[in-house]
């Protein structure tokens, strides 16, 4: 609180100006006098001007983040089409086509399907990736700067090169696993390995993999800075007791790290659920949007995009946006409620 | 955060003292031994092994754009595929075609499609300036506001405060069709400036900034600096930004990565307008019929090798920044 001290004490001292000349270096430092002028221009620095400091961000974060986020809401009950609000209050009725709508509830699957494909593996992988890198290594920078290319690499880069792995006919997967016998005969003719966008299970497991491959560097390295924080006697306990180093990562490490892993959790349930770029460029055809020939990797982040932009029905993309971040609030909460009790935690 | 790990380490600290006490020395020393903290003990040639594997595994989609953008339509029909770069005249060969610099014999109707209309050039240099204009307007505000929030006093502070931290973990992403009715109001649509204005300041930001001020910035500076009668603004540009050099840095790369990689946005709002990013340019280059993924993934190589010289130049420094921005979380 000293901090603002030095701020208050300069306040104090423009507002009794008299006192401030011989009380303090204030006068003397400058070499000249307090005037009416300069008390004015003192107590707006101090009164005004840290408002004006952080008034850009509550006036960008005000009009371009909570607003729009409210005023969802009331798009969601007025008939906006094609761009424009063709008036009327649309009640309740674009909530209830959304709980009625095939389309909604099959993206919904497909959401938490490849949400539990990556997001499972993406953590654990990261877990063992980041006490891989928690100790006395050489290059240690190397390791930790080569897991963050996933990373840097453009989401939209990435999933078309991964498209292009799991591609059908000339695809790399499909000529390693054809190594090993795995051949698919349609009435067309028959070729190495399996038609990765056909089904749903074999689409979700090429989009997972996608989004394991970007996200495990960047955990471990949540991870490791939770680890490195780790007080080191506790080890020495552990090994009293026979705790060998695969046990000590499980009984002590990661309940020590609990909170960075309920923060993960959280962070790739919100993000896992809105998954956009992968869908979309998976497909042959990105800008059609429909996750597949009959849908079978749509994502509802996909669909909203579908139904707002491409078939012009933004109140309805509105109502399903909103239902949506109540299922991610929601989630999100119980899957941090979850690990904290796999943690064992009392909270 | 830090304070539970704290708290749980203590526990187990007694817990360490009560055992040491009932253990005879020999098994002692060797407890010792074994019990170093994992980051004391040296690194197992298994672990190395592993780590490659890692590296490797992180490193491979990135070589295979090589792979893919050094083909010609009748390499890339091999069966199996060939797994080393064919040549560097392809790679060339394709990167012009991308950037519509060269064209194609024309032959049959699937070589019919040209490039141009993705406008990669274009869309190289609207997102250069996005991402530049984006991480300067960032550092500054959020630099600005975490200096009031860390080393001035005024009236609602604290509370302020705590409403930066609550919106960072709102998904603000879902107002999407609120924000593009936005735009449409404001006559912004399919202009840089609606992807650039929002993503100016983030709660991230703010925390993290006015974090770092509190510790490396001393009061007393601020106090001497004030009582020498220098303004707010004066102490902020003279005093504070100097010494908060290092955390403009990592701010500034993890905002740069973030900006240049953006799509969803970009796509809704940029949409089939004259002024794409480069991640809406890749996205028109893959959709249509005839696509020539050797062209689509030299676009994908040139808009990846930035961020790799990013992180070549600067790995050090983002990688701090996830690790220390997490840790303050």
């Amino acid at each position: 609180m000293s901090a603002t001290g030095g701020a208050q004490a300069a306040a104090a001292a423009a507002e009794s100006a008299p006192v401030d000349a011989t009380s303090t270096r204030r006068g003397s430092g400058l070499g000249r006098e307090p005037t009416a002028l300069s008390d004015f221009v003192a107590r707006f620095d101090h009164k005004v001007i840290p408002y004006v400091l952080i008034a850009p961000f509550f006036l960008l974060f005000t009009v371009f983040g909570l607003y729009p986020l409210i005023y969802n809401g009331v798009v969601s009950f007025q008939n906006w089409t094609s761009f424009q609000n063709k008036g009327g209050s649309a009640s309740f009725s674009h909530y209830s086509r959304v709980f009625s709508d095939g389309a909604f509830w099959h993206a919904l699957g497909n959401t938490f399907g490849i949400f539990l494909l990556s997001t499972v593996p993406q953590l654990l992988l990261a877990l063992v990736l980041a006490s891989l890198l928690n100790r006395r290594l050489r290059a240690q920078n190397f390791f930790r700067v080569g897991i963050l290319l996933p990373y840097v690499t453009p989401i939209v880069a990435s999933t078309l090169i991964f498209a292009q792995v799991f591609g059908r006919d000339h695809g790399l997967l499909n000529s390693i696993i054809g190594n090993f016998g795995v051949h698919t005969t349609t009435p067309t003719g028959t070729f190495s390995g399996i038609d990765w966008r056909n089904t749903p299970a074999s689409s979700w497991t090429a989009i997972a993999t996608m989004v394991n491959w970007k996200w495990i560097g960047y955990n471990a390295l949540l991870y490791l800075s939770a680890m490195q924080s780790i007080p080191k006697d506790v080890y020495e306990a552990a090994a009293l007791d026979g705790a060998g180093a695969w046990k000590q990562l499980w009984k002590i490490t990661v309940p020590m790290i609990r909170p960075m892993v309920l923060f993960t959790v959280v962070l790739s349930t919100i993000g896992g659920l809105q998954l956009f770029a992968e869908p979309m460029l998976f497909e042959p055809n990105p800008v059609a949007a429909t996750g597949g020939s009959h849908g079978q990797w749509q994502t509802v982040a996909q669909l909203i995009y579908n139904m707002g932009w491409k078939q012009g029905e933004l109140s309805y993309a509105a109502a399903m946006s909103w239902i949506m971040f109540f299922i991610i609030v929601i989630l999100a909460g119980f899957n941090a409620f979850i690990t904290n009790r796999l943690g064992g935690g009392k909270r | 955060m830090t304070q539970s790990v704290v708290e749980e380490s203590k526990s187990a600290a007694q817990h360490a003292a009560a055992a040491a006490a009932s253990v005879p020395p020999l098994k002692r020393a060797k407890a010792a031994y074994l019990g170093r903290s994992p980051q004391d003990t040296p690194a197992s040639p298994w672990n190395y092994v592993f780590l490659v594997v890692a590296i490797l595994a992180s490193a491979f989609p990135i070589y295979w754009m090589f792979v893919i953008s050094s083909g010609t339509d009748q390499t890339l029909a091999h069966v199996p595929p060939d797994v080393i770069p064919k040549s560097l005249a392809n790679i060339q060969h394709n990167v012009q075609m991308v950037l519509g610099l060269t064209t194609e014999q024309v032959t049959g109707a699937s070589s019919g499609r040209t490039y141009t209309a993705a406008d990669f050039t274009n869309a190289f240099v609207n997102s250069v300036l996005v991402t530049t204009i984006v991480t300067a307007g960032m550092l500054f505000f959020c630099s600005l506001a975490g200096f009031a929030f860390a080393k001035l006093r005024f009236k609602g502070r604290d509370p302020l405060m705590v409403i930066v931290l609550l919106t960072l973990t709102i998904p603000s992403q879902l107002g999407v069709v609120a924000l593009y009715i936005v735009m449409v109001r404001l006559g912004w649509t399919e202009q840089l400036v609606a992807v650039i204005v929002p993503a100016l300041v983030s709660a991230f930001g703010v925390f993290y900034m006015r974090q770092f001020i509190q510790d490396s910035v001393p009061d007393e500076l601020v106090e001497s600096a004030r009582v020498d009668g220098a303004s707010t603004f004066r102490v902020y540009w003279n005093l504070v930004l100097p010494i908060i050099r290092p955390a403009l840095g990592v701010l500034g790369l993890l905002t740069a990565v973030g900006t240049w990689n953006e799509f969803q946005w970009a796509l809704i709002v940029l949409g089939q307008g004259p002024h794409p990013t480069i991640g809406v340019a890749l996205s028109r280059l893959a959709s249509g019929s005839y696509v020539k993924y050797r062209i689509v993934i030299a676009g994908s190589l040139l808009a990846t090798l930035p961020l790799i010289l990013l992180l070549f130049v600067a790995g050090k420094q983002i990688v701090k920044g996830i690790m220390e921005g997490a840790l303050k979380a």
